[in-house]
């Protein structure tokens, strides 16, 4: 789960990362009331899960009651790169001296943390990465012993930091590294990472994400979860524990287990079709399991046609018939359904379709051939 | 012959009392699988259907000399349980648990990684040596042994493939799943160096998808290491970037981890890549010639 920025400052707070003054908003009202008690000046951001707020006009300062009420009416509402913006951030504006860039990140291939430190911040870093790849310095931690004091050090002597600053910022990564562990982050990013004229160091934004297979030690940082800015169809199957995401396409997929349900929907694009979603609905999977993910699948109004790809190991295919059969009952859907079903009793589930006799029900007994039929039905 | 799990393996199980641990022990013992022990902290000398049930895994090994370790407990005890059998010794632990927390997986990762212990999964199916042993929920019915190796990370897309190749007459020596986590305990590498050693297997299939660089290195591996047949799979070439799919570990970052881009690296060092689930099959006959 991302976080928003001054979510991820919250948690940065707890674990004594300093950041500037500031509050949240909804509304124009108490932006300008947060603005009024933070004092002049201040900065108004827009809070969306997405880079480049600045260049698209979310980032705006103000210096005054006038200013402030101005631009927090021109951020609200306003949509970067296909993010609505629903909440603000005002923050006590910042005296920059210079820009850093410092993150814990989880690298997959190493198995370990990683420590990240550069003198070029404020920018894009996958672009400092490309253009000056050794301004940006970075060593693994061990996650048993944790970042070392000697690890933050070397990383600040070797990115050629100010000489000043070299404590408070590897102080700061230890911070940071901290804030990763502690709050099971997979992500903590800064940048910029602030030092101001007074030399103290800050971290101006926050880019947290947290795992969500840790979210039950920590239900505050579970609360975060930002309903509003999810897709209906996405919430609507979370409420339900079906694992769902929405595609932009028109054939409706609905499989068993994650791997499968990825190979069905390549299967369907190599047919010529597009995927509306990816549903996987479990390892046995019961019946009403299965009327609860086709009302999710048929939600998306621009599903055209739907497909069942069905390998039972565990899961049933006589449950999946049940459950499809006891679905056309109480949705009584209007497009046309493939129904593959192979493994475990799949001559009793499709048995089960034969003797129900469902409107607009096709079965079939290959994957191959069960994606060009809902592919010919969608067009 | 074939790998990690075979008739000298005898089996404890962590969560034998749950009820899906029960369903699956039983299930794996039908097999054929030696079932020894189960582990349950505060169950100890109750039993399931006979087999005996210990407080702790090192009373099971004791006890039972269980050599190898089925976790079957929820996510947040699964770190714990892990670490307890390899503290007892326990040579293989097969991790069958979903949603173990990443920095739970990355603890336990680096610590077994000192020792001699061996983790598959966790969040996998488990491994099936057909007609010899089942531990996890791998639907045991649909596979015969054979010559063909199969890894994969992901459970059903395992069966679909392992299917059609039975279907074209093939069977197994052993398939692993090593899992649908980003931090999974055994990788694609760690198998194919099982499998070259096998005498059994002649034909390695690799079933890959979206998420991390594991099939990459398992391509520069394969091209320095294996002088078996290697045949891949990769799942997730729809997949839009920033989403997990399903699986925790399925996720392309930024540019990072697409299907198209392991898809090349595979190729690229000789490994022949099947679009779908039946062209991996038709390429196996095509290695290994009609087995019907």
């Amino acid at each position: 789960m991302d976080l928003l920025e001054y979510q991820g400052k919250q948690l940065f707070q707890k674990h004594g990362v300093p950041v500037p003054d500031g509050r949240p908003a909804t509304s124009v009202p108490e932006a300008v009331e947060a603005a009024e008690e933070l004092g002049y000046p201040v900065v108004i951001k827009a809070q969306v899960q997405i880079g480049g707020r600045g260049k698209a006009g979310g980032i705006k300062l103000a210096k005054d009651r006038a200013e402030a009420e101005e631009n927090a009416t021109a951020i609200l509402g306003m949509d970067i790169r296909g993010f609505t913006v629903h909440e603000l951030y005002v923050e006590k504006a910042s005296e920059i001296d210079e820009e850093y860039y410092a993150a814990i990140v989880f690298d997959r291939a190493a198995k370990k943390p990683m420590a990240m430190l550069s003198k070029m911040g404020g920018m894009d870093v996958e672009e400092v990465a490309e253009t000056d790849p050794e301004a940006m310095r970075m060593l693994h931690v061990d996650p048993l012993l944790g970042l070392q004091d000697f690890q933050g050090r070397r990383l600040a002597f070797e990115s050629g930091i100010a000489e000043d600053v070299i404590r408070p910022v590897g102080a700061m990564l230890a911070k940071l590294y901290d804030v990763f562990v502690r709050e099971d982050a997979t992500l903590v990013e800064v940048n910029p990472l602030l030092i101001t004229k007074s030399r103290e160091v800050v971290a101006l934004d926050a880019k947290v994400t947290v795992d969500d297979n840790a979210l039950f030690r920590h239900p505050d940082v579970a609360e975060m979860r930002d309903l509003s800015a999810e897709d209906p169809q996405e919430r609507m199957a979370k409420e339900r524990g079906l694992t769902y995401v929405k595609l932009d396409g028109n054939v409706g997929i609905l499989g068993n287990g994650a791997g499968l349900v990825m190979s069905t929907l390549d299967v369907v694009a190599q047919a010529g079709g597009s995927p509306a979603n990816f549903l996987d609905a479990g390892g046995g999977s019961k019946a009403e399991a299965i009327t609860s993910a086709v009302e999710v699948i048929l939600s998306d109004e621009k599903v055209k046609a739907v497909l069942f790809n069905i390998f039972g190991g565990i899961t049933r295919c006589d449950e999946v018939a049940r459950g499809l059969i006891e679905a056309f009952e109480q949705i009584k859907p209007d497009v046309p359904f493939v129904v593959r079903l192979d493994g475990t009793n799949d001559k009793e589930g499709r048995a089960l379709l034969a003797e129900a006799n469902l409107p607009n029900v096709h079965t079939e007994s290959t994957m191959l051939g069960a994606a060009e039929k809902v592919v010919e039905l969608a067009a | 012959m074939a790998i990690l799990v075979d008739r000298d393996t005898r089996l404890v199980v962590s969560g034998i009392t749950g009820r899906e641990g029960t369903f699956h022990s039983l299930r794996n013992r039908d097999y054929g699988t030696n079932v020894v022990a189960g582990v349950t902290p505060g169950k100890g000398g109750q039993d399931v259907d006979g087999i005996p049930v210990f407080n702790t895994f090192h009373d099971a090994v004791e006890k039972t000399g269980a050599n190898t370790a089925m976790v079957f407990v929820p996510p947040r005890f699964a770190a714990d349980s892990i670490l307890e059998a390899e503290d007892a010794g326990i040579a293989l632990i097969i991790t069958i648990t979903e949603g173990i927390p990443a920095h739970d997986e990355l603890r336990v990762y680096n610590h077994l990684k000192r020792g001699s212990s061996r983790l598959v999964g966790p969040n996998c199916p488990g491994i099936l040596s057909p007609g010899k042993a089942n531990v996890g929920i791998i639907p045991a019915q649909f596979f015969k042994e054979g010559n063909v190796g199969l890894v994969s990370r992901s459970g059903t897309l395992t069966y679909q493939i392992g299917n059609e190749l039975a279907q074209r007459g093939f069977g197994n020596s052993s398939i692993v799943g090593i899992g649908g986590d980003p931090v999974p305990g055994s990788s694609f590498i760690d198998m194919l160096e099982l499998f070259e050693a096998d005498t059994e297997t002649e034909l390695i299939v690799m079933c890959g998808e979206i998420g991390g660089s594991a099939e990459e290195e398992a391509a520069d591996y394969i091209a320095e290491s294996v002088s078996k047949p290697v045949l891949a799979y990769i799942a997730g070439f729809t997949a839009p970037p920033g989403k997990t799919m399903g699986h925790a570990g399925a996720i392309v970052s930024g540019s990072k981890g697409t299907a198209a881009a392991k898809a090349e690296a595979l190729e690229a060092k000789g490994v022949r890549v099947g679009r779908n689930p039946t062209q991996v099959s038709e390429i196996a006959v095509e290695i290994l010639g009609t087995r019907v």
